[in-house]
């Protein structure tokens, strides 16, 4: 019966999976006694008696056998008619005028409207790069959720004082100990930042670009701070210069991309030089706006890692306040 | 090209600009900006309809130097522009009405990233409305359901943790099967942006095979949207989504994000499958069905509730419920009446979220209905609003509930058949009297004396009077002039076709 009645509350949003823990919010939560009275009155109706005890058990692995059952059988049918579906799309790789206008377009005219060698580079930063103006803003709304949730400040630090504690003590041993780590760390960081400058320089020319580079240089961010500890990589990214970086990129973008958008509905010629392609100077404004995203993405991924890891982006929860 | 063309492009591109500069600015200068680039938005958009409702013809904007089917466009007609300046304008009401509550609600370091989501939210609100290509829908959604999800979890209290987890997880399987609807009519017709796709399945339709994939891409984009509009069986997130956001968090999510979606949809329906082929899909009467389903059940969950925010989010369901019949009635009048619902549910909603939380304030931070007693003579003004939404709700003439309902009942006797006029008028009655039963009972429970009435009146400031006093007055206009909106919804709407 338990699991039923817990399932029913959860359908209703009654259930309440944090009431045991002391509420962080310091203003009366509105429904909570009435919720706990409940809870207490569910507990005393399941001990109420044993024998009744038994039955509710049976219940409950029948509802259980239910729901896997029900839920079992919903994805079956969905998968079943999904597939029916996909036999039914039109085959791959057979030409069909009709449905390959666009793409026709994009291939063969690519690398002379955009200046990429690289046709996706030139696709998603120039053909429909409104789309890819939203998708860089995904990253950056992604980053500031994880923020709001994580950071620790004065209503959520109750809860997470401790851990700071700790956190602070283990960033203490990880700078005295660990020198394997440190070794290896010190042959691998320049090479894959180099690597991912390399990525993220190179977009209009071959694969690569903004998102795939600014992953790489994140990855070898994360890499510094796990090997010599978040006080060696707070020298030079404090919050307020990771936030600083992230406005500039995304302003740029916003404005460069606005600026095109302006100058090509109104009919008018935008200067922005193509470039030759293969250069590594090439493909108008791809370049730019592939440096851009890559320090959105690398400012994106150190974020989230310092933002788990100790609660702050840069410096401690002190200066992350300061700010 | 006159120069009102390229509002619309302004209006997202300076949002998504909005959004980071605010991550830069202190809580106070984050809200003041936000506040004046809200009101120059309004104007600005308030133009484009007067442009559009002046010419007579939608217009569309190419983004960047290719044409259609290559490059990116947005488009603005009469609809667009309506929808865009109504959404903007609950929304200056919710955040100007909401910002008390924000400063017990939200950390002093978080404001401005509050004031950062709301502007990041506009933008894709703004571009989900203007868009004329599928998949930037796509992308903007994304916006939206993250935006969405943060302007909950910024009250950082336990139980809107939890309510943010599972409207998550709800809203990510609702993206994933739009994605999977917008690969599926991708695979058929080798377009994104929505004219040529529309020509595309036009000349598909013709063929079984074809219209089997897109039946099914249709279907699949309608479940999607639906759970994360919250249509009946899948509207169990609400309550606990709206009731226990801050408040104008509330207010958003249920009068905007929701009906943006709708939105969309009835967007896709038009301009991408064509009202033609999908008047004759099968996915209409279910919609109806379900729509009728979501008005019942939506309104009994609502009596059996027991604090006053989650039985006005349940009263939500039902109210989406409408929506979703109207677009099963279908045609030309179907659709008016579930736009006009969708604004006439904006403005009531967002009045009655904005209210509750202080009439709760008058009577010792409790939701529930026994503590509620009286609260409104403690707090006169908000007792009044929550009348006026109440009234609004029940369907009272003079105020929009009551001009939607008629509408809904006049559509379903200009295009349906007897059972489905039947079933409308008798879901409209049933629904009616529901309403009337949980609103008034609040209302009478709201305006007794109570034993311990002599706790301190609430102080009033502009801040909230007169956002308040806008949306009510938006819905007396909406009661009194309802033709002069169902004739603009009308005109938007053959604009589409």
């Amino acid at each position: 019966m338990k699991a039923k009645e817990t399932f029913l509350k959860w359908l209703d949003g009654d259930f309440d999976l944090l009431a045991h823990v002391a509420d962080t919010d310091e203003h009366p939560d509105p429904g909570r006694a009435e919720l706990k009275r409940e809870k207490r009155h569910i507990n005393r109706r399941i001990d109420s008696s044993k024998a009744e005890h038994r039955v509710e058990r049976a219940e409950e692995k029948g509802f259980y056998a239910l729901y896997t059952l029900v839920a079992v059988v919903s994805c079956v049918f969905l998968i079943g008619i999904l597939l029916f579906t996909i036999s039914s799309l039109p085959r791959y790789g057979v030409e069909n005028p009709e449905t390959t206008e666009v793409v026709r377009r994009y291939v063969e005219n690519g690398l002379e409207e955009t200046g990429a060698v690289n046709i996706v580079a030139g696709m998603i930063l120039d053909y429909r790069a409104f789309d890819t103006l939203g998708e860089s803003h995904v990253l950056f709304t992604a980053l500031i959720c994880v923020t709001i949730l994580l950071r620790i400040d004065n209503k959520n630090m109750q809860s997470r004082y401790e851990d700071y504690f700790k956190i602070r003590m283990e960033r203490y041993h990880e700078l005295t100990g660990e020198s394997i780590a440190k070794i290896v760390g010190m042959v691998l960081i320049p090479s894959i930042f180099l690597y991912g400058i390399y990525v993220l320089l190179n977009g209009q020319n071959g694969p690569g670009g903004g998102f795939s580079g600014g992953t790489v240089m994140g990855a070898g961010l994360i890499i510094f701070a796990a090997t010599y500890g978040f006080d060696c990589v707070d020298r030079v990214f404090t919050a307020k210069r990771l936030n600083l970086l992230t406005f500039c990129a995304l302003g740029f973008y916003s404005f460069a991309k606005g600026y095109v958008f302006f100058m090509g509905q109104n009919g008018y010629e935008n200067h922005i030089p193509k470039g030759t392609p293969g250069a590594i100077l090439s493909g108008g404004l791809i370049l730019p706006l592939d440096i851009a995203v890559g320090l959105v993405v690398a400012c994106t991924m150190f974020g989230f890692y310092s933002l788990f890891r100790r609660g702050s982006i840069g410096g401690g929860w002190k200066s992350d306040r300061e700010l | 090209m006159d120069f009102i063309t390229n509002i619309p492009l302004f209006t997202i591109v300076l949002s998504l600009f909005s959004g980071v500069l605010c991550m830069m600015l202190s809580d106070r200068a984050a809200r003041r900006y936000t506040f004046c680039y809200e009101v120059l938005l309004i104007a600005g958009v308030a133009a484009v309809l007067f442009y559009t409702v002046k010419t007579g013809q939608a217009f569309t904007y190419v983004m960047g130097e290719f044409p259609a089917p290559w490059g990116n466009e947005i488009r603005a007609g009469v609809l667009e522009a309506l929808t865009a300046l109504f959404f903007l304008i609950v929304m200056l009401c919710s955040v100007t009405a909401g910002r008390r509550f924000l400063l017990v609600d939200v950390d002093d370091s978080k404001r401005n990233l509050y004031y950062t989501l709301i502007n990041l939210m506009t933008a894709a609100l703004l571009a989900m409305v203007w868009t004329n290509d599928i998949f930037t829908g796509y992308v903007f959604l994304e916006i939206l359901t993250l935006t969405s999800c943060g302007i909950l979890i910024v009250r950082e209290i336990g139980r809107t943790t939890l309510a943010a987890v599972r409207y998550m997880i709800m809203n990510l399987l609702g993206s994933g099967l739009f994605l999977l609807g917008v690969v599926l009519l991708y695979d058929v017709t080798g377009d994104l942006l929505m004219v040529p796709m529309q020509a595309d399945i036009a000349r598909l339709s013709g063929d079984p095979r074809n219209m089997l994939v897109i039946t099914m891409a249709t279907g699949v984009l309608t479940v999607g949207l639906a759970i994360k509009s919250g249509l009946f069986p899948f509207h169990y997130w609400m309550p606990d989504t709206y009731g226990w956001a801050t408040p104008a968090s509330g207010s958003i999510l249920s009068s905007l994000v929701s009906k943006c979606y709708i939105f969309l949809l009835i967007k896709i329906y038009w301009r991408v499958i064509g009202i033609e082929v999908f008047e004759k899909m099968p996915v209409r009467n279910i919609l109806f069905v379900l729509g009728v389903c979501g008005i019942v059940f939506g309104s009994l969950s609502a009596i059996r509730a027991s604090n006053v925010n989650r039985m006005v989010a349940f009263s939500s369901a039902a109210q989406i419920g409408y929506i979703y019949m109207g677009i099963g009635i279908g045609g030309l009048p179907g659709y008016t009446a579930a736009i006009f619902q969708i604004f006439a549910h904006s403005v009531t909603k967002s009045l009655l979220f904005l209210t509750t939380p202080r009439l709760a304030e008058a009577s010792g931070n409790s939701l529930k209905f026994k503590d509620l007693e009286g609260s409104a003579v403690r707090d006169r003004n908000a007792g009044f609003f929550f009348l006026l939404g109440a009234f609004s709700m029940i369907g009272i003439p003079i105020f929009a509930g009551f001009s939607a309902k008629l509408l809904f009942g006049t559509a379903a006797v200009e295009v349906s058949g007897d059972r489905k006029i039947l079933t409308v008028i008798l879901a409209l009655a049933l629904s009616s009297v529901l309403n009337a039963l949980y609103f008034l009972r609040t209302v009478i429970r709201i305006y007794q004396k109570s034993p311990n009435g002599d706790r301190t009146r609430m102080l009033h400031r502009a801040d909230y009077n007169v956002p308040m006093g806008i949306l009510t007055v938006l819905n007396l206009a909406m009661g009194l002039f309802s033709w002069i909106f169902a004739d603009l919804i009308q005109s938007g709407l053959l604009m589409f076709g």
